[in-house]
């Protein structure tokens, strides 16, 4: 048995492991499994959001009125392996436009529109063709250029995170399939339906990584998942390769498809407070982005689509499809058979991490992997906030092991160093906490509030350190000078005085020296 | 009578020493007081306090010859911490410093400027590059908003903008009208970190 | 077509317990101790539970219009309630009906309004408002009645009214003719007098193990008490903590000396052991809110009332050890905080 975290970790997913708190919940996935998946009608238009992924947003590339083919690049951060977003079909760009853009904020922001001219013509594609001995290197950038991010929501740029596993030396990609929230089945209908995808994905992450193994880890309630998954497996060539993939069932128990939970399921190991899973030689990544890894780096094709599961009581035939990004989310509400009477509320993602959106003019972006109408009955009503009564709950349920009840209390005060003292960066916001609190308190909501402050407050000090230093050097420097110059002057006068005795010697001399001569009687 | 003076006298031996040995074992290291005056100040250098900088206004202030008000980058929530640091009184900020303003950073005209190099020999960060008889700039990250190189300027080419946020977005405070926010800063923190 | 909807924040599903229904709960999981409490000591309790709940709703109502709060949502969650019954569970069934107008002041208006009300008492406000009346009144509160099946006479409702509203007796009947010591005092004085614990037992106030009739109460409060484990209302650790401490503390005196001190059964069953255990010291506000600081939170109430009732100036210590103990919890909670994920 190994100690070091490091060696430990590449046992991941060979003995399962529990982790603390969590939610048993009713899954609701069944209802969008029962249709097989579709790609979704072309829309009319397309709104693409230039800021799809984690970070400052992307410039367009484009101008009103230009023509575009299918995977054209239309916008790019300045730094050139961030932020690339593509066409997802041909048609004329029609403006530039600040419109909703699907985020918790609610606020509008930049995008492009765009009118399909129905012909779907691609741009030339330049596909790896020997992705299989290629160096790690193209495969990188081949990542970063098709635009991946992190699909299972939280949009981290993926080109970024290899690099980082290949800088750290990770010896074991985890694919994570367990997409533990409700409602959710974007993942289960990709595994059961394109399984080969996501093989492919993790040969191209393994290589990209320079790994040894990938575990695909999937929830053991996902039934025709595992034998899909281990047929196109054999079918791949991937173990003719001497390539290890294993696949792994985990117990459904929220939040278990949350990266750390996952890893501390897989490997009975916590990634370390302030650091990332690459420190214990592990890359974690979602099955849906390994398949469009798999796309970028074999077929050339950037990310334009992605799987959304449509779904909610609110919903006629809940189902998933294929949506290219930018699809109004009304659009594919439509294809599934439009609302029922009672939607009430349209959720993007799911209930527990998902954020209520004020309308269904949203565009499908990189980070929707759900899209949920509910009906008032599946919300809880509008309730009034009562005081904390510390009933110690939400401890009981928080996969962190975090005391959210005092965290609120530091929060609510703006302790934020105590907050920090207690752990609050260690919150994954997963939302246990939330819907455990009978006092109904929005916790998860104060944490994502009070860590943005702590940032805010790191950011701020980092200043003012950085102005103490650049004026404590300054002053240092200015006296430095100011002694420097008071030597100089010293050594001057010194110099000066030095200067004045001998001149006097030698006039001395020299009035000697005459006297001599003038004197009468004198040598010779 | 006599048993009552010996064990209390006794009682008091015990818990002095205890608290003494207390007091050794769990010493906690700290900051010297100045240090942590200096912490909490903004760190704009701008002399507003009338002492040459933060660290000088530090030193006045652990040594009891400044007033927690007199720093107006700092603002009321400054001078609470110092309060806060200090177990003194909060007072409102002294009005012959200054008021509180957003943050602000300078920008120099360059069309305007004739690199005299003044402004540069004010700043108290370097944060102004030049040469003489060669355009200045400043260099917006290290600019603390000090305002101390508008005067030397003969040209008057430096402004005043405001600050670039520090982030694009701040997220709202949960349910602000609701009555967890009466508690806020300026209530009573009922429990703190209870 | 753009459609619109109203948003809400997370989670999206439907509503967990409320407050009022954890209140609610506790309140029905006390009916079988007060039921089993009116069975053996007459209906004055019930006229007490009454008489408290009324004051504390109506200084609640006043301290929540004082300090602008909505009144139908506070009132609504019943921990006003759940204040006044455990009071009234801790007072003489006989006591004045100003005792629970005091008690119930010092404990809604002190004790929790002026600490910021619901949620930010430091102490538990039952035990206050229990604490304050036991130390003020000492003749009233140790009025108790013997229980039904050795009373010579039993007050009947009447009576009973009579005693609470006029603070006397009907003519027939006199103090001294249906008062007498509860065991605890019993053992207290037996102690004090020098006889042995045995000796003291062979009272007819005792039963199997406590008290006659306090005994049956105690297990009835369990009952609602486990009850109320099975809801997931109240956690296991002071409960367990509590009880195990006192029974593990008894039995070593028990062994050392079985002459002065008691059995640990006859600990754990009398008194407001049971009632302590299960309904006063899990109380989440003023408690410990990690597992191992409720654990040792229980245990220190635990001590605390053992160490009152063999050394102190009171015959039982649970108030006293709730609040003492509802001191140490803010630093209980800060020395036994859960080592977080990663940390």
């Amino acid at each position: 048995m190994h100690t070091d975290p490091m060696e430990r970790a590449r046992n991941a997913g060979n003995t399962l492991h529990p982790f603390y708190g969590g939610l048993r919940l009713r899954h609701h996935k069944r209802i969008s499994c029962t249709l097989p998946l579709a790609h979704a009608r072309l829309p009319t238009r397309l709104f693409v959001p230039l800021q799809q992924h984690a970070g400052p947003p992307a410039e367009a590339l484009v101008v009103p009125g230009q023509k575009v083919l299918k995977g054209e690049p239309i916008g790019r951060h300045e730094q050139p392996s961030r932020g690339w977003v593509h066409a997802p079909t041909s048609g004329t760009v029609t403006a530039l436009a600040r419109r909703p853009v699907t985020n918790p904020s609610g606020d509008d922001g930049p995008c492009v529109l765009l009118r399909p001219d129905r012909l779907d013509t691609w741009t030339d594609l330049h596909p790896i063709d020997d992705w299989e001995t290629a160096t790690p290197e193209r495969l990188r950038r081949a990542i970063g250029e098709a635009g991946i991010v992190g699909l299972g929501g939280a949009t981290f740029q993926t080109s970024h995170k290899v690099a980082d596993a290949r800088q750290q030396t990770v010896h074991t990609v985890i694919l994570n399939g367990a997409e533990c929230e409700p409602y959710i089945s974007c993942d289960e209908i990709l595994m059961r339906m394109q399984p080969e995808r996501v093989i492919a994905g993790a040969r191209v992450l393994q290589r990209a990584t320079g790994a040894e193994r990938t575990v695909i880890a999937i929830e053991d309630q996902m039934g025709a998942v595992e034998g899909a998954l281990r047929d196109a497996l054999s079918r791949s060539g991937a173990t003719e390769a001497g390539e290890v993939i294993d696949i792994v069932k985990v117990t459904t128990l929220y939040p278990e498809g949350g990266e750390r939970q996952l890893i501390q399921v897989l490997t009975g190991l916590e990634v370390p407070r302030g650091g990332r899973p690459t420190d214990i030689g592990l890359l974690c990544q979602n099955v849906g982005t390994a398949a469009a890894a798999a796309d970028a780096v074999i077929e050339g094709k950037p990310l334009i689509e992605r799987i959304v599961t449509v779904t909610g009581g609110g919903v006629r035939t809940p189902r998933n499809l294929i949506a290219l990004l930018g699809t109004p989310v009304a659009d594919l509400i439509d294809q599934s058979g439009g609302y029922t009477a009672q939607a009430a509320r349209l959720v993007i993602g799911g209930p527990l991490m998902g954020y209520a959106v004020r309308s269904d003019d949203n565009p499908v972006v990189k980070g929707v992997n759900c899209v949920l109408v509910l009906t008032g009955d599946d919300v809880r009503p509008e309730q009034p906030e009562m005081p904390c009564i510390r009933c110690g709950e939400c401890a009981r349920v928080c996969p962190a092991r975090l005391l959210p009840q005092q965290l609120h209390a530091q929060v609510c005060h703006d302790l934020l160093d105590e907050a920090a003292d207690f752990g609050l960066d260690a919150c994954i916001e997963c939302g246990c906490c939330d819907y455990v609190c009978p006092s109904h308190i929005p916790l998860s909501e104060w944490f994502r509030f009070g860590k943005s402050e702590w940032r805010l407050l790191q950011k701020e000090r980092a200043r003012a350190d950085a102005a103490r230093q650049r004026f404590e050097a300054r002053e240092s420097r200015l006296a430095r000078i100011r002694d420097e110059r008071q030597r100089r002057m010293d050594e001057k006068k010194q110099a000066l005085r030095d200067d004045a005795r001998r001149k006097r010697r030698i006039a001395d001399a020299v009035e000697r020296v005459k006297s001599r001569q003038t004197a009468p009687g004198g040598d010779s | 009578m006599l048993w009552a003076i010996v064990s209390i006298t006794l009682l008091g031996l015990a818990f002095g020493f205890g608290l003494g040995w207390a007091a050794r074992i769990f010493r906690v290291e700290s900051d010297p007081v100045v240090d942590q005056i200096d912490a909490i100040l903004p760190q704009t250098q701008c002399g507003q306090c009338n002492f040459p900088g933060c660290r000088p206004y530090a030193e006045a202030i652990a040594a009891g010859e400044a007033e927690i008000n007199q720093c107006p980058p700092g603002g009321e929530a400054g001078v609470r911490a110092l309060a806060d640091l200090l177990g003194t009184e909060v007072l409102p900020l002294n009005p012959e410093n200054g008021a509180e303003a957003p943050p602000e950073v300078a920008v120099i005209d360059e069309a305007r400027c004739i690199g005299c190099t003044l402004c540069i020999q004010a700043c108290p960060v370097d944060a102004i590059l030049g040469a003489a008889k060669r355009m200045h700039t400043v260099i917006g990250p290290e600019c603390t908003g000090c305002e101390l190189c508008l005067p030397p300027c003969p040209v008057d080419c430096i402004d005043m903008v405001p600050a670039p946020p520090l982030t694009s977005w701040r997220r709202p405070r949960p349910g602000t009208s609701r009555e967890a926010s009466a508690f806020g800063p300026a209530g009573i923190p009922a429990t703190g970190g209870r | 077509m753009t459609r619109r909807f109203a948003t809400g924040p997370a989670p999206h599903l439907p509503a967990p317990p409320t407050v009022g229904r954890v209140m609610r709960d506790v309140l029905l999981a006390l009916i079988p101790g007060l039921l089993a409490h009116a069975w053996f000591f007459g209906p004055g309790i019930v006229v007490q539970v009454v008489l408290a709940t009324a004051f504390a709703v109506g200084f609640e109502s006043a301290m929540l219009y004082l300090r602008g709060k909505p009144q139908a949502l506070y009132l609504g969650d019943g921990s006003a309630v759940v204040t006044a019954v455990l009071f009234a569970l801790c007072i003489p069934p006989l006591a004045p009906w100003w005792i629970a107008a005091v008690g119930m002041g010092f404990a809604i208006v002190l004790a929790k309004h002026l600490y910021g009300g619901l949620g930010y008492n430091v102490f538990n406000p039952a035990m206050v408002g229990y604490v304050v009346v036991l130390i003020s009144f000492p003749a009233e509160l140790t009025r108790w009645l013997p229980p039904g099946a050795i009373a010579e006479i039993r007050p009947d409702l009447t009576a009973s009214l009579h005693a609470i509203f006029l603070g006397s007796l009907p003519a027939d009947l006199g103090w001294d003719a249906i008062t007498q010591a509860t065991p605890l005092d019993s053992v207290r004085t037996g102690i004090a007098e020098g006889r042995t614990v045995a000796e003291i037992r062979s009272q007819d106030v005792f039963g199997d193990f406590g008290g006659l009739g306090w005994e049956w109460i105690a297990n009835w409060f369990a009952i609602g008490g486990l009850w109320l484990l099975w809801r997931r209302v109240i956690s296991w650790h002071v409960p367990v903590a509590m009880i195990g401490t006192i029974a593990a503390l008894g039995l070593a005196g028990y062994l050392i000396d079985p002459g002065s001190n008691p059995s640990p059964l006859q600990h754990v069953f009398s008194g407001a052991i049971m009632l302590g255990a299960f309904f006063i010291a899990t109380d989440p506000v003023s408690g410990c809110t990690s597992t191992r600081g409720r654990l040792i939170f229980g245990a220190g109430v635990g001590i605390f009332t053992l160490v009152i009732r063999r050394w102190g100036g009171y015959p039982d210590g649970v108030a006293f050890a709730v609040l003492l103990m509802n001191m140490a919890a803010p630093l209980i909670d800060v020395y036994t905080r859960p080592r977080f994920y990663g940390e």
